[in-house]
């Protein structure tokens, strides 16, 4: 599956020009752009480790897509966002977060089902990936390759 | 006593003009609730007299005089018409500028206000017609009502979806669809990309389809779409009925199920309205308005009750979404009107503004906005329209645009989230989307069989009809 949190999920994945022009509209707004990560993709999960402070005051998309790479070099297999974050009066929230790193492979969650009196039903969502430990929940290209060298 | 001030008490009738109702040298007050309304005198009338009638039959007077005002500070407690200018271009309308004194109000109670401002006053003879244009709400009383549960901001961090509009649908038919058959509406449309559903406002309890049966349903459908996609989704789960106790009984049971927004419509009446906010205040749900029967009264120019009063006393209320128009869809919304009331929702400071209808600057001071919900004959290949009226911190609701998409509901949603993606995309980077809308649609849709079915199917369909409520000012180009 394809987890589509973030504002541009359903388009095909941006290109680093694609992005870099996102961060620059941002910039051009005065938000401060922030590098996020995580292998925990449940919705409700919304501590992302930060990669770092928010960039505030950086007018530069070179410079944040400089942190961009860099995060996803050191987690290949996590998910990784850009955050923008408004500081302005009456928002004080982020204006824009998408998703520009994934996972090779998405297992995605399962729906557990605990079933109560009256018809009731009470839902989790489970995060495949959130079975193992974090730090190893998507490592799947590098497993493998240990896995074929153990073999 | 002078000659004047002896005939303001003589037994019998005589003009409200005189009785202090209008008094052109007042100057308002900072804390004075300002009203402009439209006025239409009967023949004979003068402007001024039907302006201080208005005065003074929403507030202190009545057609007579008594001489029991004599116990109370009465120029305190009356209404004073400070202004009266003929309407632009509308022969025999004026606007009346009506100030009234904060202590006449119930500290956060909008049945009290509109039980003053619109109470009585609609009927009166002397005047032919009569419509409530704008209201400024002093921030001293904003700051006695609760205001939205959650506002634009917390919706946002609450659902976790930022930069781009929501998106609905109503699930369709508006009636007769099984419990079952409905959550199997509200499942694709929400797996398809959409992140809520909703009920109509129609939708209660009736036979065909209870209530308790519809929330099971559609929550098992929420839940599986959430599941689908690893976002968190919702469906406005009505909770209009006969008693407040129904209403609480519907409510808690959507909370106990895990909805993250419930809905009422505007038919419950103020108090219910009230009611609800604060439970879903309490409650941590989204409270989501559906603005039924509204035009009733909001419609005509000449009389009634503007919506973006109605939209100003919602917020006061708190609700967290309102519907307020498409300006592009199959209901009534001329382009300035609609602005102005998005602008009233949504803004912490809204100027006067008569190119939009906006007779007051309005401060809500910290009061958090409300979602402003476009619904009704919209589809995708008006994206860049919706965007360049309506905006970012808006829900739109394509009910048709999706469900009757020819390959199906997910993929009538996916058309929908595709297209709004793509033309926040194009915003950001730069482009002139509204003007290059149909070129940005035509390149996702290469990339997006559903967009490109939808825009084959609905891209040239409009609803060009003149509106019935217009600002009497129209802005003139300046460039």
């Amino acid at each position: 599956m394809r987890i589509t949190q973030g504002t541009f999920s359903y388009l095909p994945d941006f290109t680093d020009d694609e992005i870099a022009a996102q961060i620059g509209c941002a910039q051009a707004r005065g938000w401060a752009v922030a590098v996020e990560f995580t292998d925990d993709p449940h919705p409700r999960n919304v501590l992302w480790e930060m990669w770092g402070l928010p960039m505030f005051g950086l007018a530069d998309p070179a410079g944040a897509m400089h942190e961009v790479r860099a995060c996803r070099a050191q987690y290949p297999d996590h998910y990784v966002r850009v955050t923008a974050y408004d500081t302005s009066l009456g928002r004080q929230t982020t204006a824009l977060s998408f998703i520009v790193g994934r996972p090779s492979d998405e297992p995605g969650f399962r729906l557990d089902r605990q079933e109560s009196a009256g018809r009731q039903v009470r839902y989790s969502l489970h995060p495949y990936a959130a079975d193992r430990p974090r730090g190893e929940r998507y490592v799947t290209g590098s497993y493998r390759q240990n896995g074929a060298r153990g073999g | 006593m002078g000659q004047q001030e002896d005939q303001r008490w003589s037994a019998g009738v005589i003009p409200y003009a005189q009785m202090g109702y209008y008094a052109p040298d007042y100057v308002p007050a900072g804390t004075d609730l300002l009203a402009a309304f439209r006025i239409t005198p009967q023949p004979g009338v003068p402007p001024e007299e039907a302006g201080a009638a208005v005065a003074g039959e929403s507030s202190t007077a009545t057609w007579t005089v008594v001489w029991t005002d004599r116990l109370t500070a009465y120029d305190h407690y009356q209404a004073k018409c400070y202004r009266v200018d003929p309407a632009p271009g509308r022969e025999g309308e004026y606007i009346a500028y009506i100030a009234y004194d904060i202590d006449l109000f119930e500290e956060g109670s909008i049945p009290n206000l509109t039980s003053s401002i619109i109470g009585n006053v609609f009927g009166f003879k002397a005047l032919r017609a009569l419509r409530l244009e704008d209201m400024r709400i002093p921030l001293h009383y904003a700051k006695t009502f609760q205001g939205p549960p959650h506002g634009i901001v917390m919706e946002r961090e609450y659902l976790n979806k930022y930069g781009r509009p929501l998106l609905g649908a109503t699930t369709k038919p508006k009636l007769g669809l099984s419990a079952r058959n409905y959550g199997r509406v509200v499942y694709e449309a929400l797996r398809g990309g959409l992140d809520f559903t909703k009920d109509d406002e129609n939708i209660n309890s009736q036979p065909f389809m209870r209530w308790r049966d519809r929330f099971l349903f559609t929550m098992e459908a929420v839940n599986r779409a959430a599941e689908r996609t690893g976002e968190i989704k919702g469906h406005y789960l009505n909770v209009t009925a006969a008693t407040m106790e129904d209403m609480y009984e519907r409510a808690d049971f959507a909370a106990e199920l895990g909805s993250v927004i419930v809905m009422a419509d505007l038919t419950v009446g103020y108090t219910a309205l009230h009611s609800m906010a604060r439970w879903a205040r309490r409650n941590g749900v989204l409270l989501h308005l559906h603005r039924a029967g509204h035009s009733t009264y909001t419609r005509q120019k000449s009389h009634g009750v503007s919506f973006r009063v109605i939209a100003k006393w919602c917020r006061l209320i708190g609700v967290d979404h309102i519907h307020a128009g498409t300006v592009v869809g199959k209901l009534e919304g001329d382009p300035a009107n609609v602005r102005g009331y998005y602008d009233t929702l949504r803004e912490a400071r809204v100027p006067a503004n008569p190119g939009n209808g906006i007779y007051f600057d309005q401060d809500w001071g910290s009061m958090p906005g409300t979602m402003p919900v476009a619904s009704g004959g919209i589809h995708a290949g008006q994206m860049h329209q919706l965007l360049h009226y309506l905006g970012e911190d808006v829900v739109l609701q394509f009910g048709g645009g999706t469900i009757g998409h020819p390959l199906g509901i997910a993929a009538g949603a996916t058309a929908n989230r595709v297209a709004t993606e793509a033309m926040i995309k194009a915003r950001n980077e730069g482009r002139d989307f509204f003007a290059e809308g149909g070129d940005i649609l035509r390149a996702a849709a290469r990339r997006c069989q559903p967009l490109q079915v939808a825009l084959d199917t609905w891209g040239e369909v409009t609803f060009n009809y003149e509106s019935t409520d217009t600002p009497d000012v129209v802005a003139t180009p300046t460039a």
